[in-house]
Formats: C-alpha cells, sequence, structure tokens
C-alpha cells in the first residue's frame, strides 16, 4: 500500500503540467505536430490513473490543446469525472474543460444532469458559480427542462454573486427551453428591483435580449423601465434599456414621444460616446416609427445629425465609422437633413480606412438625385481608375451600378451617359463583376427603347476592340460584356451602321477563346445579323453581296462547330446547315430574306423574375399530385424539369411566336392592369418618372442631343462619360434659361395685376427633364399574378419559439417540472440559505432491503414515479424490460485488514460515486440547532471493498465549533476504518473547527465485507459550542446508510470488452419488468446512470447496454430495453 | 456577443470563447477567416467590421488581438468597452499583463473572463467586484489545496 503511494508520487513528479507543456510546444517549434501526439499519447496514460489531481492536471493539458485545435471529444468522460471532483481546484477545471469542448452533440452529456444539480445546490457559492459559468456554454435542451426549476431557486439565493450569475443564465435556458419562460418570468420581473445593482443589470440585460425578439410581449414592462431609466446612472445599464425603448417603440407609439425628452437630453448630457451613440439610435428608430406624426421632431433630427458630424469629423476611425453608419439610418426617413452634409460624406470617400470609404459609399447611395447623380458618379469613376486592391474597386463599381440602377433608374437624365459609364467601366481588368456590367446593359438596352441605336453602336465598338477578348480566361471576369454586346448588336441589327462590320467582328477566330456560353450567343446573333444584312441586300438588290455574306458564314462558322462545348456546337450545326441551304436557294436566285428574318420576328419584352411565382394555380389543379403513379424504381423525374426551366431563365428569353399572340398579350395586359388598380393588396411597380414627364404636358421636351460617337468610340480606353456632364450641365441651363424666361412671363402678367414677393426660382429635382425620351418598359406579370408574396419568416429561428404571452396568468400545467417526491415528508427543515438543501431532506429515507436486486428495482420504480413530468404524457404505456445480469467473480474478495488508511479522508475521488437521493448525492445526515450534516458515500476503485463517507458540516450557530468527534458504530460487514491503536469504541476527531456560518468537508473511509448487504450504521457527533457566554458540550445522532449501490463505482466499459464479458458465461443472470414509466428513454439511462453508477456501453433505438463495478471488482452487466 | 477570441500577431489563437453552440469544425472555420481578415486589417483602420450577418468588433493591444463577435443590434463602443475592461483585468490581476501571462495561465485568463462575462452578457460591471471574486476563488483553492496537504501531515502523525 504504501509502496503503492509513493510510486504514485513518484509518477507524478515527472508529469508534466501546463506551463511544461505550453514549453515543450514553443520549443519544438519545427515537429510541433509530433511532439503534441506525443504529449496527447502521454495525457492519455495519465487519464488511465485513478490520482484525481493527475487526471486534472490531464484535463488542463487538454483544455490547452483543444484550443490549439485538437480533438479531445474522447476525453469527455473524463472531463465529467474532474467536474465532479470535490475539490474547487479541480472541480473548476473539469468546468472549464467542458465549458471549451462540450456542445449539443456531446454524447455524456446527459451524464452531468445531477452532478450540475449538486454543484448548483453546494454550500459553496464558488461550486454554484463554477456550475452555472459552466452551464451556461454547454446548457442542451435536456439540461435546460432538468435544471430549470433548480436555476430558478438560485435567482432568490441570498447571495447577489449567485442571483446574478442565475438571472443571466436564464436566458440560455429559455432558448433552449421556451416552456420555462411563462413559470420563471414573474421572479425575473422581482429581478428588475433588486437591491444588488448587479443583479440588477442582470435582470435588466435578460429582459433586454428577450425584448429584442419579441418585442409585443414585454410592453406592459415600459413604465417600470422608464423609471429605471430616469433613475440608474450605471451606463451599462442604460445602453441595455434605452435599446430595449428601441425594440418597443415601434409597436407603440406613445412611448416614444415620451421617450423623445429624456433621450435627448442624455445627448446633451453624456459624455459616454457609447451612450451617445446608442442614445442617437434609438432616437432614429424612435423618429422612424413616429415617421410623420409629429411636427417638432425636425429638432431632434437636426440634433442627431449635428452629433453624428462631430462623430465623423472625429479623428477616431470607430467614431467616424459608427457616425457614418448612425448617419444612412436617418438617411432612409430624412434624406434632406443627411444630404446637407455631402461635402463630409465625400471627403470620406477619400479616407485611408478602407471600411470607411464603403460606409461613405453605402451613404452617397441614399443621397443621389437627379441633380447630383453624375457629378457623384463622376468622383466614384475617378476614385475606381485610382483604387488599389480589386475587392474595393469592385466593391466600387457594384455601388456604381447600384447608384444608377435604383428603384428603376429614377435619377438617371440621360442614358447615353449611363451607357458610356458601363462602357468605360468595361476597361476595368481582372474585375469579378463583368457579368454585372453585361445585366445592366442589357437591361437597359431591351427596356428603353429610345436608347437602343446609341447602345447598339457602342456595343458593336466593344466586339470590335481586342482588349475584352484577351480577358477570356477568368470566369465572371469582364469578357463577360461581350454576351451581352453580342447579344444587343444582334436582337437590335436594323440599328446598326455597319453590319458587315460587326458580323465579320463576331466571326474571328479569336472568338473561340472565350467562354462557351458567351460563344453561344455569339452563334445565335450572328445569324440575327446575317439575316438583317441579307435583307439589305436583298432589298437593294445586291444579289452578289449577299451571296458574299452567305459565304462568309459558311466559311467561319465551322470554327465553332468544332467547339468543345456542346451548346455551341449544336448552335452551330445547326445554323451551318441552315446557311448552306440558304446558299443552294441563292444560287437558284430564289429570295430567301424574307423567311430568314421570320426566323426572328417578333419583340422581347423583360419578364419580372417574380412571374412564374406569381401564376395563380387554377383550381382544382392540385400540383402535388400524382399524374401517374412513380415507378418503382427511383428515378427523379421530377428535379429535371425544373432544372431545364432554370437554365432557361439564365438565357435570354427566347422569342414570341406570332403578332396574333401579340395582341391576345395587350388585351390581357390591359384587362390586368385594371384588376391591378382595383386591388388594394397589389403593390404596383412605382411608374418611372421619365414617363410621367412623357406625359406631363407644359415640359418642354429638349431634342437628343447629337455626338459624334464615331470620335471616342474608335478609341477604346478614352473617357467620355465626362462629356455628358459637361453637356447635360449645358442642357439644363438652357432649359432653366427657357423656364426662367417663360417664369419672367408670367410674372411680368402678374405683376401687372398685384405685386408678389419674389421667390428665388430654385431648381428642384423634379425640374429637370430627361434627355432621352425614355420608356422604360415595365416588367411582365403573368394574369392574374397574385397578391406580393409575404416575408416568409425564418422557421428556424431560435427565438421565435421566445414568442411567448407574458402577462396570462400561469396555467398549471406550464409549472417547470420539478423533482417530487411520492410521499414528501411534512417536516421541513428551517434551512433558508440552500433551498435545495431543503429539498433533499423531505426525502423518504428507504427501508431496508435484503436483497440488492429487490431493492434496485424497486428504487427505480419509485424514480420513474417521482420523475412524471407534464411533458411526457403520451408516453404513457410505457414498459419496461430490465434484465440485470449479475456476475460475481469467482475468486473470492479479500477482507482488507490494513488499518493504516484509518481517519484518513481519501484524497482521490477518482470515479467518484453518488449515493442514492436523486437530486444531489449530498443528502441530509442530521441536524440541530448547531450543526447540519449532509454526507456522499463514494466508493474507491483501487482501494478494494472501501467507502469514502463525506461529510459536510456546517454550523449553523453563532458559536464556534470545535473539539469535533465523530463516533460510529462498526457492524459486521461495514467498519470504519480507525487511527492505529485506537479501539472500536473511540471517537474519531473531526479534523477542523467551524467558526460561525461556515461549512467544511471531512472524509472517512469504510471497509465494507458484502457488497450484497445494505446497512445503516448508528453515530454520534460530539463537539463543544463555544461562545462569550462560555462552552458547552453538544451531541447529535445519525445514522448512516450505505445502499447496495453505494458499493458500485461508475467505470467505463468499451463495447468489445463488454461483449467479451458477456460470452464469457461467467455471469449469473436474472430479469425483472417495471411498468409505468413515463420519462423519456434517454433520462431513464441518465438516472440509472447517476443513481445507480452505470455507464452506457451502447444505446440502440430503445435498447441500451450498461455497465457498472462493484468496489470489490465484481462485473455488473444491465440490459434495459423499452 | 456571440464568442470572443484572443490571437496574437502571428494568428496563433491565445484564448477562445463561444457563447452559442457551434460545433468544432464551425468553430475552427471562423477562427481561421477571422484571424485572416483581423490581421490583414491595417492598423489605421477603425475596429469594426461586418463578417457574415455579424458584426466583429477587435482591438489590439501589444502583441494580442481581441476579437468580440456581436449581433446586428448591438452597441460596437460599448463591445470595445467590455474588450477594454477584460484587458484591465488582466492587467490588474497579472500586473501589466503580457502574452505570455495568458499563454502560461490560459485557465486563469477563462477564469476572469468568466466572472466578467456569463453567456455572453455583462455579468458585473464593477471592477473591484470582479477581481475579488476571482481572489476569493483562489483563496478557496488554495484552501483545499493546503487542505489536502495537512491532510498527508495528519496521515502521517499516526
Amino acid at each position: 500500500m504504501a509502496l503503492k503511494m509513493v510510486k504514485g508520487s513518484i509518477d507524478r513528479m515527472f508529469d508534466k503540467n501546463l506551463q511544461d507543456l505550453v514549453r515543450g510546444i514553443r520549443n519544438h517549434k519545427e515537429d510541433e505536430a509530433k511532439y503534441i501526439s506525443q504529449c496527447i499519447d502521454e495525457i492519455k496514460q495519465e487519464l488511465k490513473q485513478d490520482n484525481i489531481a493527475v487526471k486534472a492536471n490531464a484535463v488542463c493539458k487538454l483544455t490547452y490543446l483543444q484550443m490549439l485545435g485538437y480533438d479531445i471529444s474522447w476525453a469527455a468522460f473524463n472531463i465529467i469525472e474532474v467536474m465532479s471532483a470535490s475539490k474547487f481546484t479541480f472541480k473548476r477545471i473539469g468546468y472549464l474543460a467542458a465549458s471549451q469542448s462540450f456542445h449539443e452533440g456531446t454524447d455524456v452529456i446527459m451524464l452531468t444532469t445531477n452532478q450540475i444539480r449538486k454543484d448548483l445546490s453546494s454550500p459553496s457559492q464558488y461550486d454554484t458559480g463554477v456550475a452555472l459559468t459552466g452551464l451556461s456554454c454547454f446548457v442542451t435542451p435536456d439540461l435546460a427542462r432538468d435544471l430549470a426549476n433548480d436555476i430558478m431557486t438560485l435567482m432568490s439565493h441570498t447571495k447577489p454573486y449567485i442571483r446574478k450569475k442565475a438571472v443571466l443564465i436564464m436566458y440560455k435556458v429559455f432558448l433552449k427551453y421556451p416552456e420555462s419562460l411563462r413559470p420563471a418570468f414573474p421572479r425575473l420581473k422581482e429581478k428588475l428591483e433588486d437591491p444588488d445593482p448587479g443583479v440588477q443589470s442582470a435582470a435588466v440585460n435578460v429582459i433586454c435580449e428577450l425584448a429584442r425578439r419579441n418585442p409585443k410581449n414585454y410592453l406592459s414592462l415600459a413604465p417600470l423601465f422608464f423609471k429605471l431609466m430616469t433613475s440608474s446612472t450605471n451606463n451599462w445599464v442604460l445602453i441595455k434599456i434605452i435599446k430595449l425603448f428601441g425594440a418597443l417603440t415601434p409597436l407603440e407609439p406613445r412611448l416614444g414621444k415620451k421617450l423623445i425628452e429624456p433621450l435627448t437630453n442624455l445627448i446633451h448630457s453624456t459624455s459616454a460616446m457609447s451612450l451617445l451613440y446608442e442614445c442617437v439610435n434609438t432616437v432614429i428608430a424612435v423618429l422612424i416609427s413616429l415617421s410623420s406624426g409629429m411636427p417638432n421632431h425636425s429638432a431632434s433630427i437636426q440634433l442627431c445629425v449635428q452629433k453624428l458630424r462631430i462623430l465623423i469629423e472625429d479623428s477616431d476611425q470607430n467614431l467616424k465609422y459608427l457616425g457614418l453608419l448612425a448617419m444612412s439610418k436617418i438617411l432612409k426617413t430624412h434624406p434632406k437633413s443627411v444630404q446637407s452634409h455631402k461635402d463630409l460624406i465625400l471627403q470620406c470617400l477619400d479616407d485611408k480606412d478602407e471600411s470607411i470609404r464603403l460606409r461613405a459609399l453605402d451613404l452617397l447611395y441614399g443621397m443621389v438625385s437627379k441633380k447630383n447623380l453624375m457629378e457623384i458618379v463622376k468622383k466614384l469613376m475617378t476614385h475606381v481608375d485610382k483604387a488599389e486592391g480589386t475587392t474595393y474597386r469592385d466593391e466600387l463599381l457594384t455601388k456604381i451600378i447600384d447608384i444608377c440602377s435604383q428603384s428603376n433608374y429614377q435619377y438617371i437624365t440621360n442614358f447615353e451617359w449611363y451607357i458610356s459609364i458601363l462602357v468605360e467601366l468595361t476597361r476595368l481588368e481582372g474585375t469579378r463583376h463583368g457579368h454585372l456590367i453585361a445585366a445592366q446593359m442589357l437591361d437597359v438596352a431591351i427596356r428603353v427603347k429610345a436608347i437602343r441605336k446609341f447602345a447598339v453602336s457602342q456595343m458593336s465598338a466593344l466586339l470590335d476592340s481586342a482588349h475584352l477578348l484577351a480577358s477570356s480566361t477568368q470566369r465572371n471576369g469582364i469578357c463577360e460584356v461581350l454576351y451581352a454586346a453580342a447579344w444587343i448588336c444582334g436582337e437590335f441589327s436594323e440599328h446598326l451602321q455597319e453590319p458587315h462590320h460587326t458580323l465579320e467582328a463576331m466571326l474571328r477566330p479569336k472568338v473561340t477563346t472565350l467562354p462557351g456560353h458567351i460563344q453561344a450567343v455569339y452563334v445565335q446573333n450572328v445569324v440575327k445579323l446575317y439575316a438583317n444584312i441579307l435583307q439589305q441586300k436583298e432589298q437593294a438588290g445586291e444579289a452578289e453581296g449577299a451571296q458574299a455574306v452567305t459565304q462568309l458564314m459558311v466559311d467561319r462558322l465551322p470554327q465553332f462547330v468544332q467547339s468543345a462545348d456542346l451548346e455551341v456546337q449544336e448552335r452551330a450545326s445547326c445554323i451551318l446547315q441552315l446557311v448552306k441551304h440558304i446558299q443552294k436557294l441563292q444560287a437558284k436566285d430564289v429570295p430567301v430574306a424574307e423567311e430568314v428574318s421570320a426566323l426572328f420576328a417578333g419583340e422581347l419584352n423583360p419578364v419580372a423574375p417574380k412571374a412564374q411565382k406569381k401564376v395563380p394555380v387554377p383550381e382544382g389543379l392540385d400540383l402535388d399530385a400524382w399524374i401517374n403513379e412513380p415507378l418503382s424504381d427511383s428515378e427523379s423525374e421530377d428535379e429535371r424539369p425544373r432544372a431545364v426551366f432554370h437554365e432557361e431563365e439564365q438565357r435570354r428569353p427566347k422569342h414570341r411566336p406570332s403578332e396574333a399572340d401579340e395582341e391576345e398579350l395587350a388585351r390581357r395586359r390591359e384587362a390586368r392592369k385594371q384588376e391591378q388598380a382595383n386591388n388594394p393588396f397589389y403593390i404596383k411597380s412605382s411608374p418611372s418618372p421619365q414617363k410621367r414627364y412623357q406625359d406631363t404636358p407644359g415640359v418642354e421636351h429638349i431634342p437628343v442631343v447629337q455626338i459624334d460617337l464615331s470620335v471616342p468610340l474608335k478609341v477604346p480606353g478614352l473617357p467620355m462619360s465626362d462629356q455628358y456632364v459637361k453637356l447635360e450641365e449645358e442642357r439644363r441651363h438652357r432649359q432653366k434659361l427657357e423656364k426662367d424666361k417663360r417664369r419672367k412671363k408670367r410674372k411680368e402678367k402678374e405683376k401687372k395685376g398685384k405685386r408678389r414677393h419674389s421667390s428665388l426660382p430654385t431648381e428642384s429635382d423634379e425640374d429637370i427633364a430627361p434627355a432621352q425620351q425614355v420608356d422604360i418598359v415595365t416588367e411582365e406579370m403573368p394574369e392574374n399574378a397574385l397578391p406580393s408574396d409575404e416575408d416568409d419568416k425564418d422557421p428556424n429561428d431560435p427565438y421565435r419559439a421566445l414568442d411567448i404571452d407574458l402577462d396570462k396568468p400561469l396555467a398549471d400545467s406550464e409549472k417547470l417540472p420539478v423533482q417530487k417526491h411520492r410521499n414528501a415528508e411534512t417536516s421541513k427543515s428551517p434551512e433558508k440559505d440552500v433551498p435545495m438543501v431543503e429539498k433533499k431532506s423531505k426525502k423518504p429515507k428507504k427501508k431496508e432491503k435484503k436483497h440488492k436486486e429487490k431493492e434496485r428495482d424497486k428504487e427505480k420504480k419509485r424514480e420513474k414515479e417521482k420523475k412524471k413530468s407534464p411533458k411526457h404524457k403520451k408516453k404513457k404505456h410505457k414498459k419496461e424490460k430490465e434484465e440485470r445480469t449479475k456476475g460475481k467473480k469467482k475468486s473470492k474478495k479479500q477482507p482488507l485488514g490494513s488499518e493504516e488508511a484509518a481517519g484518513e479522508p481519501v484524497q482521490n475521488g477518482a470515479a467518484e460515486e453518488e449515493p442514492l437521493p436523486p437530486e444531489s448525492s449530498y443528502s441530509l445526515l442530521a441536524e440541530n440547532s448547531y450543526v447540519k450534516m449532509t454526507c456522499d458515500i463514494r466508493g474507491s476503485v483501487q482501494e478494494d471493498s472501501q467507502v469514502t463517507v463525506a461529510i459536510v458540516l456546517e454550523n449553523r450557530s453563532s458559536s464556534i465549533l470545535k473539539g469535533m468527534e465523530l463516533s460510529v458504530l462498526d457492524s459486521l460487514n461495514a467498519r470504519m476504518a480507525r487511527p492505529q491503536g485506537s479501539s472500536v469504541h473511540d471517537g474519531v476527531p473531526v479534523p477542523f473547527q467551524l467558526p460561525p456560518g461556515v461549512s467544511n468537508e471531512a472524509q472517512y473511509v469504510f471497509t465494507i465485507q458484502s457488497i450484497v448487504m445494505a446497512q445503516k450504521l448508528k453515530g454520534t457527533l460530539s463537539f463543544i459550542a463555544k461562545n462569550d457566554e462560555g462552552a458547552t458540550h453538544e451531541k447529535l445522532d445519525f445514522r448512516l446508510h450505505f445502499t447496495c449501490s453505494s458499493y458500485l463505482t461508475t467505470t467505463p466499459c468499451y463495447s468489445d470488452a463488454f461483449a467479451k464479458l458477456l460470452e464469457s458465461g461467467d455471469l449469473s443472470m436474472s430479469s425483472v419488468k417495471v411498468d409505468g414509466i413515463r420519462m423519456s428513454f434517454q433520462n431513464l439511462l441518465a438516472k440509472i446512470c447517476f443513481h445507480h453508477h452505470f455507464s452506457v456501453v451502447e444505446r440502440v433505438d430503445s435498447c441500451a447496454s450498461m455497465y457498472s463495478r462493484s468496489i470489490q471488482g465484481h462485473h455488473i452487466c444491465l440490459l434495459v430495453k423499452k | 456577443m456571440q464568442f470572443m477570441l484572443l490571437f496574437s500577431r502571428q494568428g496563433k489563437l491565445r484564448l477562445q470563447k463561444w457563447y452559442v453552440p457551434l460545433s468544432d469544425k464551425e468553430k475552427k472555420k471562423i477562427t481561421r477567416e477571422l484571424v485572416q481578415t483581423v490581421l490583414a486589417r491595417k492598423p489605421k483602420m477603425c475596429s469594426f467590421l461586418e463578417w457574415r450577418d455579424l458584426k466583429i468588433v477587435y482591438k489590439r493591444y501589444a502583441s494580442l488581438y481581441f476579437c468580440c463577435a456581436i449581433e446586428d443590434q448591438d452597441n460596437e463602443l460599448i463591445t470595445l468597452e467590455i474588450i477594454h475592461r477584460y484587458v484591465e483585468l488582466l492587467d490588474k490581476y497579472f500586473g501589466s499583463v503580457c502574452e505570455l501571462d495568458i499563454i502560461f495561465n490560459f485557465e486563469k485568463a477563462y477564469f476572469i473572463l468568466d466572472e466578467f462575462l456569463l453567456g455572453g452578457e455583462v455579468q458585473e460591471t464593477s471592477k473591484k467586484n470582479v477581481l475579488k471574486a476571482i481572489e476569493q476563488a483562489d483563496l478557496l483553492q488554495e484552501k483545499t489545496e493546503y487542505h489536502s496537504k495537512s491532510f498527508i501531515g495528519f496521515k502521517k502523525a499516526y
């Protein structure tokens, strides 16, 4: 024995501690992985030892390795062992490891329930604290359900330290187990007025978080919070409360009105930027919710904007960033007040911090108007030129496009300018947004009819220029614009000035280096062009010219036929055959142009992206019903049509068949418009302002500015959109002059009548007329389009479950699952400090049982009945069959002779054992007005046939307790280990004194003869209670209760070892059936594990094999079936 | 707060605390991504960035980056304050803290954090109270250690 101890401690000397590990890792920079795997092997060895200190050290090292990214899930069980250590030092490490590495998928987590419960009710506040902290990291729905009531009790703990933690962790519990919210809420509300500021702040935190997700349920708390807000001086709390109000006001505008004043006061007075920022944000939120209800809030907005300006002007980048962020929120509702700070925002575009520039860009998006769009975009274009780094440049690019295209191109007055901007953007190399530019080009060319001629000329120039072809290697690169260019030139080929030239450009050999989908568009549009040229030539009577074009096609198309891309190949070979056929006809002098161009007759209109979704399902059509019963072999037929459809959507829509349909469509469209106009729920597409101007009489239409396009476009790379800015200015100037003239005339007329105060004619946005006659074709929708789809809420939102009405009175069925006792005794202990202990004391003491198995089964039955919680009603008729296989080793247990460990509390609580009471392993032993004794019985494996009894003594009097002695009457089966030389009748001293209010733990070892005998030992604690008045000798009797399962130790077992054990045939067997179990199987297993010290070896559905070991080394295998 | 990460200039993780349940794989992915993003930022840049649907608030103290992820509606400035407060706590506890203190006593750094934040929320705004709680818990630890030693002495006496 002594040798074993010495060996153990020498071993420990060579163990690495955490510091050694860290140092080692730092010294093995080159072969870190090897070194660590070596360390992990060592740790595995250490974990096999029974010394808890060694284990804790190993777990601590594992926690460090976990941070470095190593998997430590295999040690989950060891972590639980360390968590259940009785010493705080180890417990702390165990919980830390658990909180770092456990998650919902950790299977052993269910084993922790009772350990945590025990720690929560521990007399030491730091044990409780550490358990709460750990739980906050790995709480699962099961843990939340089982522990909700315990934590709720802790919310009323005497120590604010515990209350505060309990309140905060309740939030995590609510998230995992929403049913607990209603029963716990009254107490949570109470805590808002807790005398301790920490607890109060915790309660504010939790309610604020809850209310942010589901504000409407917390409106009734507004007065209370209002009071808190005006009285609190703690900025941390104030920020939370103000945030909470920000969430509440949209639901209750009256609240907003009331808030404005205290908030503006705070904005004026506070020096804390965080609070100021929160206030400004909330004021903005409030004002948004009030919208136009109040006339006098412009002052508040001004105040906010002013304060934000100060933030933006600050040299601190953080404040600048946040200022811009908040500014963008104001922008949505009060664009005017922000627009006056345009100078500042534009300045921020030059900031060296990219994130600030991006924020400023966001703001610009909302600041554009017809008047300043060109100017802002010009500024952005210069930034594009000097931007280093493609990410920021790409961001600028998308922003420019966003700004210009927003709300249906509302702010663009000159589309020629926009097209040239897009063309300029194509000079960006290495951008990822080629497809974006292409999409814009297509969109504008299709929807703005007046711009087509210009667009086509620009696009043909793009097709002609070589630089785009060069970059064809990148995916989504700038070559994507060729897709748009080719399509536009083909589709609107009638606008081409030199179609033949463009045709040749499109048939260049280099085109074959482009990505397949672009080549495909080339091939298709080459034919459109060809058809157009044919027609022109035939009309002009140039038969030879027509034949020459055909020959060109026949010559060049084969390069596409050889393409590796299927689509290109197919289209090309199809068209090649067609052209060859035409060639034959041409040779016979047959006019073909008409027929060829008939291929592409008709107009294309854009289709709204949601059009397909909005087609109403006709009555009586069930889309989910099978048309034909599916074949037995699982061919996923239903997948295919969707894929095909998707592809079609990606491509540009193809032609509409015939004229007759067009008429029909027009008729239907008219009918639909009528219907939409009458439908109040239909959200109309905002009519484009350009359209409005067309209709408005009086606004003079300025003729399209003619530009000599050939000059800038033949030289790609020359910026030319600037010209438009100048031209536009001139145009506007002229427009203004004319208007002024007219106005003057009018005024002169008026002056003749009566005198009017002369208001300066300000040029407002609305005065600018667009340069082109713009007609934005609205996107097509199917007839009878369904009303706009609702914004679907995410059904997986974890906060949705917490949308619970809290004002309804609590129903009985909602009470939290409390561990109830079948026949709770009426006697109540007066304990206040530790409410959980009180419960334990009510537990009926079990009658002595003679046979181990009988006893166990009864216990189990009792527990199961206890556990009837309303949640598990559905499982009413669950049966449980238990087969218990118990084997005793042939070898006779040897009585332990050594007396040397007498009185020595066992230090290593390895495989710590819990006694029977389900709430906590510490059960009440005895109590009187001086002292309270709780005890915990733990088996130890390495010391054969011994159990350790840990007794916690708590001094409840105002006296000092000293000279404590414990005397226990031994029985035949169980004997207390005593110091050498002391007789059976001598008491064993308790190794400490207890000042008032203090508790401490002493441990005693008992030797057990037979493990199949339950025991009750009588004992007495004698002590001297000393106070100012003197000392008295007192004693307290108790009964120590050993049940058979206190002789078992939780031992993990691998399934292969388990199988061998069963095969060996050494085990005897018996089985029993237990009825009336209503808890979930999972819980049942957890209970068996905890109360009877088993571990789950394997679980398959509703069947589990479990294993445990007695302190004398007997194997016990258990099969539990549902 | 969703999580807090501490990492060195070399990108080595020094501390991680997750207040939302995520799988190890996901955690590793996020950590790698964030460490890269934050380290790539220039020193003069502001301390905030938008990442996925979260906001990242980070601050560099000497060779260590403190990095927190908060939700959309959370206050960035108060998060900076939290980081600063935590640094102050470490500083008080270790006495002008340096990276090595945190490496070698990483469990202490966790304990301090746990006394300061719980479940991602500030649980104690008073520096004094946090330190007091830590000191007392440490004392308890030493006492039990002392206790166990005294038991050994106790045994030898017999």
